[in-house]
């Protein structure tokens, strides 16, 4: 459903983030893409929705070409794909009600968006999915009076109340203690499994990418250097995409964690 | 190079010896300066006049007591002209320099021509101070408070342009970002990614400069703009010390409520 191929990306400094990215993500797949910092994670999703203009290649969803799209296209297209960021990025000084409705802006206008004059199906909508994260008791509080968990929640309903086919969501877990991180990243996938979204996840915790995702893509200096399943990484696939460590401790906690997963799951 | 070598080993200073000789030198050239100014005022200081001043001061002062509490009748029309001539002039400012900052700010301007008129929108109004805008405007518009109120807006646009659009400027750009990707539209991204992060500085600036036009406007009676001014210019022209001295009670009064409001306004909003 999402396709990208021969994705690349050149800032002006010259140096080149993506070196010819090529993935083709299936409806409803969670994958999670993995690698050390500055390996182009965040370029890649952020030229999928064109927050990063990508310097050459195609990406294509649902057969729509975006990288070709004009800027008000963009926008109508920029609607079905949701955005869950590392800091949250809510509006700080707005209540999280607004916060949520503002994934509706791409729908409605200026003046009723500038009024806050959404309609009750949006309003109603953004209940159920606050309901649905367990913070609907919070929907007249200021986003920044609430805690790095509850603020991430918030994040996730505003993305999906956009009604997205797509979650591109980058690093959610980066500013979150342990076992907040995992009830978030529980949180997406189940989401995801249950509105059958596609889903993109930078992650920086490699036990959490295993755990939480059917796929796992290693990026390194902006090169594909593994695609396969979470239980196909060995020690020497970390070795290619993250450099000479000793992972025995990080894949034993993994394996460990996956059955817990499970029991906690079903 | 601090790190040198000893017959004990590395050592480490915070300056090489020729950076502190050039220190020195600058010292030596600052202090050099100063001695010379200070004689030269001295030589054409007429020391008479010097030794007499606490005795004159003390003279002026006596005639100055008690004020004469019967002038404030005159004075209540005055200082309400001058609580407005700053009010609305903060008002006008404001008008004018919301947009200007936008323009203004990099990371809102819509191209470097219009970025480059802001800017010079802002330097031209911070480079003329209002005595000399009221000035300029008694001219053109005749006396009264109309000339001072757009004195006192003139030379704030300037002052409010520049600390927004220095806040417009910091704003996070991750909260924009994550409206933009929602597929909102340029100006929706103005009033729900930028316009809540710059709010509480708009106000803060609009209160502060309220505060500091206040105490502007006192005097701009002394060109014949309106207030509260006109009234002081008038009584030190006949030497009416007692009125004077009420004057800059009332003037004191005044500036001391509008502190305490904006203090309070202050505390609201943030």
């Amino acid at each position: 459903m999402l396709q990208l191929s021969e994705l690349k990306k050149r800032y002006n400094t010259g140096d080149y983030a993506l070196k010819g990215v090529t993935l083709d993500i299936p409806k409803g797949q969670v994958l999670a893409l993995i690698g050390p910092s500055g390996a182009g994670k965040s370029t890649l999703i952020r030229c999928v929705n064109r927050l990063v203009e990508p310097t050459s290649g195609s990406v294509k969803l649902k057969e729509i070409e975006l990288t070709r799209l004009s800027s008000s296209a963009l926008r109508r297209a920029r609607r079905k794909m949701g955005m869950i960021f590392q800091e949250y990025a809510l509006v700080e000084r707005l209540t999280v009600m607004e916060n949520v409705l503002s994934g509706r802006l791409g729908y409605v206008g200026f003046w009723r968006s500038y009024l806050r004059n959404f309609s009750s199906s949006d309003i109603q909508e953004a209940y159920r999915l606050l309901d649905r994260v367990g913070l609907k008791h919070m929907a007249d509080k200021r986003a920044d009076e609430l805690s790095g968990g509850q603020r991430q929640r918030v994040g996730i309903c505003r993305a999906l109340i956009q009604d997205p086919d797509v979650l591109l969501v980058d690093e959610p877990t980066a500013s979150l203690d342990p076992k907040t991180s995992r009830q978030i990243m529980r949180l997406i996938q189940e989401l995801c499994f249950e509105r059958g979204l596609t889903a993109i996840i930078n992650i920086h915790d490699v036990f959490l990418a295993q755990m939480f995702s059917q796929r796992v893509v290693g990026l390194e200096l902006g090169n594909v250097v593994y695609d396969g399943p979470p239980d196909g990484l060995t020690p020497e696939v970390l070795t290619r995409i993250y450099g000479e460590e000793d992972w025995s401790a990080t894949i034993k906690a993994a394996e460990g964690a996956d059955d817990e997963a499970e029991d906690e799951e079903f | 190079m601090p790190t040198y070598q000893t017959s004990a080993g590395e050592s480490w200073k915070h300056r090489t010896s020729r950076e502190q000789w050039i220190r020195w030198f600058f010292w030596l050239i600052g202090i050099s300066i100063i001695a010379y100014a200070w004689q030269m005022i001295s030589e054409k200081t007429v020391w008479f006049f010097v030794v007499d001043a606490p005795s004159q001061a003390a003279d002026i002062a006596s005639r100055m007591v008690p004020p004469k509490w019967s002038y404030l009748n005159k004075l209540w029309k005055p200082v309400w002209d001058t609580l407005n001539i700053a009010t609305l002039g903060t008002v006008i400012a404001m008008v004018i320099a919301a947009p200007v900052a936008f323009a203004a700010a990099r990371n809102t301007t819509p191209n470097i021509f219009v970025r480059t008129l802001a800017l010079f929108i802002i330097v031209s109004s911070r480079s003329v101070n209002s005595l000399i805008w009221a000035l300029i405007l008694v001219f053109i518009l005749g006396p009264g408070v109309l000339a001072g109120t757009i004195a006192i807006g003139l030379r704030s646009v300037g002052f409010c342009a520049k600390l927004i659009y220095e806040s417009i400027e910091e704003i996070d750009r991750t909260q924009v970002e994550a409206i933009e990707a929602t597929g909102a539209s340029g100006p929706q991204k103005m009033i729900f990614g930028i316009l809540p992060q710059v709010l509480p500085t708009i106000a803060g600036v609009a209160i502060y400069r309220w505060d500091i036009n206040i105490r502007e406007s006192t005097i701009l009676g002394l060109v014949g703009a309106g207030g509260i001014g006109l009234q002081l210019n008038g009584s030190l022209n006949t030497l009416a010390w007692t009125q004077v001295s009420m004057i800059l009670l009332v003037i004191l009064f005044t500036v001391f409520i509008s502190e305490w409001v904006s203090a309070k306004v202050r505390g609201a909003i943030i």
